[in-house]
C-alpha cells in the first residue's frame, strides 16, 4: 500500500532528475566543442564599464560582482517606488470607482480602462519619449519650490548633507523599538483594564522628539546643498551639486506605477464591494463610528481578498521593470544581463544568476505577503 | 524474383555509397558546417539590426550592405547563388550567443574584432571588412568642434553590448573628466534620445554615426568630431572549431578586396579568363585548383565577383553613393593609400 503511493512520486521524480541531467550534459558537451568554459571566476575581473545610476560607490574598475549589486540595487529601487506608489494610487482609485459622484466615478473607470489596456512597454517609451520631448532644457527650466528643477536631463533637487548621520539613524531605530513595546503594553492595558491610549499620536510623538534630541545633545547637522547651473558648451548646460535623478527612473517608475495601480484599483473594489452590506448595518447598530466600521469591521474582511491578488500585482511590478532595458535605465537586466553579458561571453553563467536573482526576489514578496495574509487572516472558531 | 529485388538493392546501395564517397571531398567531410549549408541549401547569416551601408533591410525585406555582401559572397562560393542566404538581425547583445549556439553560422554585423572576442568566447575572426574607429557627435550650435573641449559633467548616450562603453570610459579617464553614460539596449533609442537632447554627444564607430546621422530630425545640425578614439576593425566572425568553413569565409572576403586590387569587376569577370596574368586567371576559376582545399568546385571565386562583385563595387553600392561615408579613408586599397591589404590567392 505504502509502496504503491510512492512510486509514482519517485518515478516522477527520477524523470526530472534525467530530463535535468540530460540537459546539463547536452549543455556541457556542446560547451565542449564550441571551446567555451563555464566558471564564476569572471565575477572576480574588473568590469571596466561605468553605469549612469548607481545607489552604492561604483565605478568601471570595480568587480562585475559590484556591477551586479549596482543593477540588483536598482532593480529593487524601482520596484519598491513603484510598489508603495501603486498601492496609494491603486486605494484612491478603487475607492473612488465605489463612489456616488459620477464624475469621480467615471475618471476612475476611464482611468482604469485606459492604462490597464495599453501594453506597458508602449507606456514605457509613451512616458520617457513623451518627456523628453516635453521637459525643457536645464537652462530654461524653471526653480520648482525653491529648490528643484525638472529638465530633459532629469529632476536636479536639494540634498541632504549630514553630519553624525549614523547617530541620527540609531536614535530611529530606538524610536521605532520603543514605539513597538509601547503599542505592546498599550494593547495590553486595554484588554485588561479597558484603557484606550491615543496611540497613534504618542508613536508619532515618539518618532519625532527621539530624533529629534540627537540635533542638539548629538552633534547631528543637517544642511541642505543646491544643485547649480553649470555650462558645458554654447548652448550645452547641466546641473551641478544637489541630487540628480534620471529621468529613465522617473518615466519607469511613473510607467510602472499607473499601469500596476489599475489592477490594484480592481482589487481593491472587488475587496470592498465583497463585504455584505448586512456587516455594516451590523456594526453601526452596536453603537461604532462610521470611522470605526471601517477600521475593525469592513477593512479586515476585505483585505482578505485583496491581498493574495495584489501580490501578484506586486510580483508582476518586479518583473516587469526589466524592461528598464529599454529606456536605459540601468536595471538588473540592463547592467548584468546585458553589457556584463556581453564584455564576458558568459551567456549560461549570467543568464542562470539573472534568473535565480528574480526568483528570490519574487519568493521573498510572495513569502511576506503570504505572512501578512495568515496574520490578518480571519480565525475561523 | 524476391531474392534479386533484394540482390539489387544492396548493388544500389553500394554504388550510391561509393558514389558520395567518391564526390564528397575530404574537406567537405570535414566542415559540418559546409555540408549543413549545403543540405540546407541557404547560408544563416546574422546580420544588424539595421544599419545603413552595413545591413539594412528595405520595405520589401531585402537586405543591403557591406556586411550582407560578405555572406552574400560565401552563398556564392558554396551554393551558386548569391541570394542563398537567410538573414538574422541580432541584437549587439545576442549576436555572439547566436553563433555559438549554432543558429547563425557567419556572424557579419560591424563586430570590433578583440583579443578577448577572438580567445575567451568560442569564436574566430576571419578578417577585417571595414577599419572603422569610435567618435562623437555633438550638436552643431553647441559650438564644439574638438572632444579637447569637452567638460565635467557631460552626458554620453551610447549603446550597451559594444566596445564602446569600454573605450568611453578609457577616453574620459585619461583626460580626466567625469561625465554620464546614458547606454540604451537599441540603437533606435540611442538616436532619439540624443536627437531630444538628453545626451550631450552620442558616441559609436564613426561609420555608425555617420549612418545614424543620417535617422535624425535635421541631420545638418549635427557633426561627427574629428577625433577618432580607438582602432575598430570590424569583420565577420565564425564558430571556433570549423577550419575549413572558417577558411571558406576568410578567403571569399579576400577574393573581393583581391579582385579589386586586380581590376577584376562583376561586368568584366568573365572575359578576364582569358587574361595574361596568372593572379588573375586564379582569381576568375581559369588556372590552378584554388576551390579544392574548401571542397568547393574551382569557379567559386569567379561567382563572387560576377554575383556580388568585388570591394569596392560593394563600397561604392552601399556605402558612398548612399551619402554615408563617400571618402575611403584607410579603407581604400594599400595600393592606392589605404590599409586594406590581403594575403594573395595562389
Amino acid at each position: 500500500m505504502k509502496f504503491k503511493k510512492i512510486l509514482p512520486q519517485f518515478l516522477t521524480l527520477l524523470f526530472i532528475v534525467l530530463i535535468f541531467g540530460f540537459f546539463t550534459m547536452n549543455a556541457q558537451e556542446n560547451m565542449d566543442t564550441r571551446g567555451i568554459q563555464f566558471g564564476f571566476g569572471f565575477l572576480k575581473q574588473e568590469a571596466s564599464f561605468d553605469i549612469q545610476f548607481s545607489l552604492i560607490d561604483y565605478d568601471g574598475s570595480r568587480s562585475y560582482a559590484r556591477a551586479y549589486l549596482v543593477g540588483l540595487l536598482n532593480t529593487l529601487l524601482v520596484s519598491v517606488i513603484g510598489i508603495i506608489l501603486s498601492t496609494i494610487l491603486g486605494v484612491i482609485i478603487g475607492v473612488a470607482r465605489l463612489s456616488p459622484n459620477y464624475l469621480i466615478n467615471k475618471t476612475a473607470s476611464f482611468y482604469v480602462e485606459f492604462f490597464r489596456n495599453v501594453p506597458l512597454l508602449l507606456q514605457i517609451f509613451f512616458w520617457y519619449f513623451a518627456a523628453l520631448r516635453a521637459l525643457p532644457m536645464p537652462e530654461d527650466a524653471p526653480l520648482i519650490f525653491g529648490s528643484s528643477y525638472m529638465t530633459i536631463k532629469g529632476l536636479y533637487t536639494i540634498a541632504p548633507v549630514w553630519n553624525n548621520f549614523d547617530v541620527f539613524f540609531g536614535a530611529l531605530i530606538i524610536a521605532m523599538i520603543i514605539i513597538f513595546f509601547f503599542n505592546k503594553f498599550a494593547k495590553r492595558k486595554q484588554e485588561e483594564e479597558g484603557k484606550q491610549y491615543p496611540k497613534f499620536l504618542i508613536s508619532l510623538g515618539i518618532f519625532i522628539i527621539i530624533p529629534a534630541l540627537t540635533f542638539i545633545v548629538g552633534g547631528v547637522d543637517l544642511s541642505w546643498s543646491f544643485p547649480e547651473l553649470k555650462q558645458l558648451a554654447k548652448t550645452s548646460f547641466t546641473f551641478e551639486g544637489g541630487l540628480g535623478i534620471p529621468p529613465e527612473l522617473i518615466a519607469l517608475t511613473l510607467a510602472l506605477t499607473l499601469y500596476t495601480a489599475t489592477f490594484i484599483a480592481e482589487n481593491v473594489r472587488a475587496g470592498i464591494q465583497g463585504i455584505g452590506k448586512g456587516q455594516k448595518e451590523a456594526a453601526a447598530s452596536i453603537g461604532l463610528t462610521p470611522s470605526q466600521v471601517l477600521k475593525l469591521v469592513v477593512m479586515p474582511q476585505a483585505l482578505r481578498i485583496i491581498i493574495p491578488p495584489t501580490t501578484n500585482q506586486y510580483l508582476n511590478l518586479t518583473k516587469n521593470s526589466s524592461l528598464a532595458a529599454a529606456i536605459a535605465y540601468p536595471d538588473l537586466v540592463l547592467v548584468f544581463a546585458g553589457t556584463a553579458m556581453m564584455q564576458t561571453g558568459r551567456a549560461i553563467e549570467i543568464v542562470g544568476i539573472t534568473m535565480a536573482t528574480y526568483l528570490t526576489i519574487s519568493l521573498s514578496i510572495s513569502a511576506f505577503m503570504n505572512w501578512y495574509n495568515k496574520r490578518i487572516a480571519i480565525q475561523e472558531k | 524474383m524476391f531474392k534479386y529485388l533484394k540482390q539489387l538493392t544492396s548493388l544500389v546501395a553500394m554504388v550510391a555509397v561509393l558514389f558520395t564517397f567518391t564526390t564528397e571531398t575530404f574537406a567537405a567531410k570535414k566542415s559540418k558546417t559546409l555540408k549543413n549549408t549545403q543540405k540546407k541549401g541557404f547560408v544563416r547569416c546574422g546580420v544588424s539590426q539595421g544599419l545603413p551601408g552595413f545591413s539594412n533591410a528595405d520595405a520589401a525585406g531585402n537586405w543591403t550592405g557591406v556586411d550582407v555582401d560578405v555572406c552574400r559572397a560565401v552563398a556564392a562560393a558554396v551554393l551558386g547563388d548569391a541570394n542563398k542566404v537567410k538573414f538574422t538581425p541580432l541584437s549587439a547583445k545576442e549576436r555572439f550567443t547566436a553563433l555559438t549556439s549554432g543558429e547563425i553560422d557567419i556572424l557579419s554585423r560591424n563586430t570590433t574584432w578583440t583579443l578577448s572576442r577572438d580567445a575567451d568566447i568560442g569564436l574566430t575572426f576571419v578578417g577585417v571588412n571595414f577599419y572603422d574607429g569610435q567618435g562623437f557627435m555633438v550638436r552643431k550650435d553647441s559650438g564644439i568642434t574638438s572632444t579637447s573641449q569637452f567638460k565635467n559633467g557631460i552626458s554620453a548616450c551610447t549603446n550597451i553590448g559594444t566596445t564602446t562603453e569600454l573605450n568611453m570610459r578609457d577616453f574620459f579617464n585619461s583626460k580626466g573628466i567625469s561625465y554620464t553614460p546614458v547606454a540604451f539596449e537599441k540603437a533606435d533609442e540611442v538616436v532619439a534620445a540624443y536627437d531630444a537632447g538628453r545626451c550631450d554627444t552620442y558616441t559609436t564607430d564613426k561609420s555608425g554615426l555617420a549612418a545614424q546621422r543620417t535617422k535624425m530630425t535635421n541631420p545638418d545640425d549635427h557633426i561627427v568630431l574629428p577625433e577618432t578614439i580607438s582602432k575598430e576593425p570590424l569583420g565577420p566572425v565564425v564558430r571556433q572549431g570549423d577550419a575549413v568553413w572558417e577558411d571558406i569565409v576568410r578567403w571569399s572576403l579576400n577574393t573581393m578586396i583581391e579582385a579589386e586590387e586586380y581590376g577584376v569587376t562583376s561586368a568584366n569577370a568573365d572575359m578576364m579568363k582569358t587574361s595574361e596574368n596568372p593572379q588573375i586567371k586564379r582569381l576568375v576559376g581559369a588556372e590552378g585548383e584554388m576551390g579544392a582545399a574548401f571542397g568547393l568546385d574551382n569557379e567559386w571565386n569567379l561567382r563572387i565577383i560576377k554575383q556580388v562583385g568585388n570591394y569596392g563595387e560593394s563600397y561604392k553600392r552601399n556605402i558612398a553613393d548612399t551619402g554615408i561615408l563617400p571618402d575611403r579613408g584607410p579603407n581604400e586599397l594599400w595600393t592606392k593609400g589605404g590599409i586594406l591589404y590581403v594575403p594573395p590567392s595562389r
